[in-house]
């Protein structure tokens, strides 16, 4: 008794927005390669009913200074560099694959160095001449830091088509009118909620920016920690968004190594707590589990640390991809 | 659930308003069977014609199957949403560990041994790895038997029984059918022996194929046979093969009411990679396995692996909260710092994580809010100036401090002034951000 199985194919009336992140040389910039994300017009990876065009893309996370309070096991792989973004940039890319480089200005937030705009700038200038790949700056979360530093670094990186960020509810006109004037993509930023995610979108998209140039960053939170919630509001913006709502049809990114690397699963080591094995590959997996996961819920872009998290976590996208990557 | 309008049931009733249900008409009898609000055994005058088809319909989408003896006995399926937010998901995937039978005896040993050890509080549950898969892939079916009979001895874990040999699954039975273990599985060529065994053992019966078509017309096949504690275990090619196939399995049962696939669903996991088999399985907890057989048995990889299902299958109609009381982190003493926070527990355990990374030990405060965090209790009323210092008197916290000063979250230092009037204390103003604590008690706590 053949059986034929009712049709559960799914079509919908929306597609995510496609993101192209870098300028070459024609276009008005010096990066030797772009990176497209987004265009699925289904759920991540249901290649049976919809096209999945690009693959979620990995970003590797370089600081302006040498950061401090890094654990060893993630420490030991660009103590080498790290006092120069721009080497360390290069040992991403050239050693470890990175798709694209998230240079986080840690060294500016005024509970570190509080450094100033013409530092980051520079910082943004040396990753920008040392390698060929599309740019990712991210601020320091001060409203008014982010403000001080941000004029400069929008022109330090004038043409090149970076992805800035963030930008919230309550801080958002300075940097949209910085990318704005000098063509880069923005990350808007929303607290775990999906409201307030469309929100800040109409903000930007009031002050006459184009939604196709948004990336949304709905936060993220490490394994454990709240990722759950993080999670579900990523399927709900999903959701919604195939369904028709063009305010977060915009690809997402989630900031994962600075959540995980936060936390005591990947920070402790064997000595503290031996009952949870070997901290080498404790750490890693803890960084790339968070990752698989929200591959299923809609990252299109992954900010992370460690280069084995980086190198599993780009074997489980081409996995998945499967026979949709053609 | 698949639900019957009270039409639909009201047609297969005597409809004789006879009141022996004690509801005036057959009507007013459907409508209360449709609301589940009674059952249909409540009508003495039911056919078992009736009885039959409606149950039938009744059912739900997909069906709840459960292996494994007395406390350690677990459950498959019954789940209701293909996304956890629209209810949530009812049964956490089962983590069961391969152990093959062609490892020398004491190896096995040891294997089980090892796997009873992979258990861990996290958040203040017990998580662990549920089951033991006795993998049959000796040629010989005395090994298979002997390496049952040391799983079965050495724990308490349920079992999976996996062999294509019927004969070597018999034997197997004869050593633990008492503890009720899945048997693993039937296929088109054998089905008719392994449910002929399913049956009498009463043990629930996986069901192997290449396709979902195959394995929709093989359950109906075994179905027939009166077998029906069904578990599907569709072959799959790696992650966007198992992904397609799980979600399509899902779809299948809940949308389509499809009744040959609503059965929970098992993935078995090869690979030597623990990172992708750790993918694999990540994958597979959130898209719709109910049972994941792996072989990883490193505690490095089981706490992830775990933590993920704990954190999928949490219930988000419900707020997680932690007990309300003094929590201390270290060792601290009278002039360690005593911070104020709420009792959500996302909230509560970010608070503990940065107290610890700051490697100051201190006294955490926790004020019943409800399960709310900081922001929603203060709009909510339930984190006042008034419940805050209730809590912290009820603690007598600052009676074992010497500096008597209170740290209070960022998002209300709007609270600081009531709180010294009200405590008598000096009230300090943390960090808006959990993240800013250890930069905080280094910096500014003094």
């Amino acid at each position: 008794m053949p059986v034929t199985l009712p049709d559960v194919k799914k079509t919908w009336p929306n597609a995510i927005n496609t993101v192209t992140l870098g300028a070459t040389r024609d276009e008005g910039g010096t990066r030797t390669k772009k990176v497209t994300v987004g265009g699925a017009t289904a759920l991540p990876f249901h290649h049976f009913e919809g096209a999945m065009p690009y693959p979620p893309a990995i970003a590797m996370e370089v600081w302006d200074v040498a950061p401090q309070d890094w654990p060893d096991v993630l420490a030991e792989h660009f103590r080498d560099v790290w006092h120069d973004p721009g080497l360390w940039a290069k040992k991403c890319v050239e050693q470890y694959g990175a798709d694209l480089i998230c240079l986080r200005l840690a060294g500016c937030d005024p509970v570190k160095e509080n450094r100033g705009p013409q530092e980051a700038a520079q910082a943004v200038k040396r990753v920008l001449e040392s390698v060929g790949v599309p740019l990712i700056v991210w601020g320091t979360g001060n409203d008014d830091k982010d403000n001080e530093i941000f004029p400069a670094v929008a022109e330090a990186a004038a043409g090149e088509n970076c992805l800035l960020g963030t930008i919230t509810e309550d801080n958002y006109k300075t940097l949209v009118a910085l990318c704005t004037a000098y063509k880069h993509k923005v990350i808007t930023e929303s607290p775990c909620d999906v409201n307030i995610a469309k929100q800040v979108n109409i903000l930007a998209t009031d002050m006459g920016f184009k939604p196709e140039d948004i990336v949304i960053y709905p936060t993220s939170a490490a394994l454990g920690y709240g990722l759950e919630y993080v999670y579900s509001v990523m399927e709900r913006a999903r959701l919604a968004a195939l369904r028709g709502d063009k305010m977060l049809s915009q690809p997402m990114i989630c900031d994962i190594g600075i959540e995980v690397w936060g936390v005591k699963e990947a920070k402790a080591s064997e000595r503290e707590l031996p009952e949870w094995g070997e901290q080498k590959e404790r750490g890693p997996l803890w960084e790339a589990t968070t990752a698989y996961v929200y591959l299923l819920a809609g990252a299109d872009i992954l900010v992370l640390r460690h280069p084995k998290a980086v190198a599993s976590v780009r074997e489980t996208i081409t996995q998945l991809m499967g026979d949709g990557l053609r | 659930m698949a639900k019957l309008t009270g039409i639909e049931i009201y047609k297969h009733l005597p409809k004789t308003n006879c009141g022996d249900c004690n509801f005036p008409t057959c009507m007013a009898f459907a409508m209360q069977v449709a609301a589940k609000k009674v059952g249909l055994e409540q009508c003495p005058h039911v056919s078992a014609e009736a009885k039959a088809a409606l149950s039938e319909a009744q059912a739900p989408p997909m069906r709840t199957v459960t292996f494994g003896a007395g406390d350690r006995a677990v459950k498959l399926g019954g789940e209701t949403v293909l996304f956890r937010h629209e209810e949530k998901f009812h049964h956490p995937t089962v983590i069961a560990i391969r152990v093959r039978d062609d490892l020398p005896e004491g190896e096995i040993v040891q294997r089980v041994e090892k796997i009873n050890q992979l258990q861990f509080v996290r958040v203040g549950q017990l998580i662990g790895v549920n089951a033991i898969a006795v993998e049959h892939v000796a040629g010989d079916a005395q090994r298979f038997s002997q390496a049952v009979k040391l799983a079965a001895e050495k724990s308490p874990l349920a079992l999976v029984l996996s062999s294509p040999d019927p004969q070597a699954l018999k034997a197997a039975l004869d050593i633990c059918a008492e503890r009720r273990p899945l048997l693993c599985g039937a296929t088109k060529e054998n089905f008719k022996e392994f449910a002929a065994l399913a049956k009498e053992s009463k043990c629930p019966l996986a069901v192997r194929a290449a396709t979902l078509e195959e394995l929709a017309e093989l359950t109906q096949q075994i179905k027939s046979l009166s077998v029906e504690d069904l578990v599907l275990h569709p072959e799959i090619k790696g992650l966007a093969d198992g992904l397609a196939k799980l979600t399509q399995l899902r779809r299948l049962a809940l949308e389509k009411n499809f009744r040959a696939v609503g059965y929970p669903v098992m993935v078995s996991v090869t690979g030597s990679d623990p990172f992708l088999e750790t993918a694999l399985v990540s994958t597979f907890v959130c898209k719709y396995a109910s049972l994941v057989v792996i072989d990883g048995a490193e505690r490095w990889q089981l706490l992830p692996i775990l933590t993920v299902r704990q954190n999928i299958f949490t219930d988000p109609q419900v707020p997680n909260a932690v007990e309300a009381k003094l929590y201390k982190v270290g060792e601290p003493g009278p002039t360690s710092p005593v911070l104020v926070t709420t009792n959500f527990a996302l909230t509560y355990f970010t608070v503990e994580g940065e107290v610890e990374n700051s490697r100051v030990p201190a006294y955490i405060a926790v004020v019943d809010t409800g399960g709310l965090g900081v922001l929603n209790a203060y709009a909510d009323d339930k984190l006042t100036a008034e419940a805050i210092v209730k809590a912290v008197k009820s603690y007598g916290v600052m009676d074992q401090v010497a500096h008597k000063k209170l740290v209070i979250p960022g998002l209300v230092a709007v609270l600081k002034g009531e709180i010294e009037d009200l405590g008598g204390w000096e009230v300090l103003v943390g960090p808006e951000e959990a993240a800013g604590i250890p930069a905080y008690l280094k910096n500014e706590w003094k």
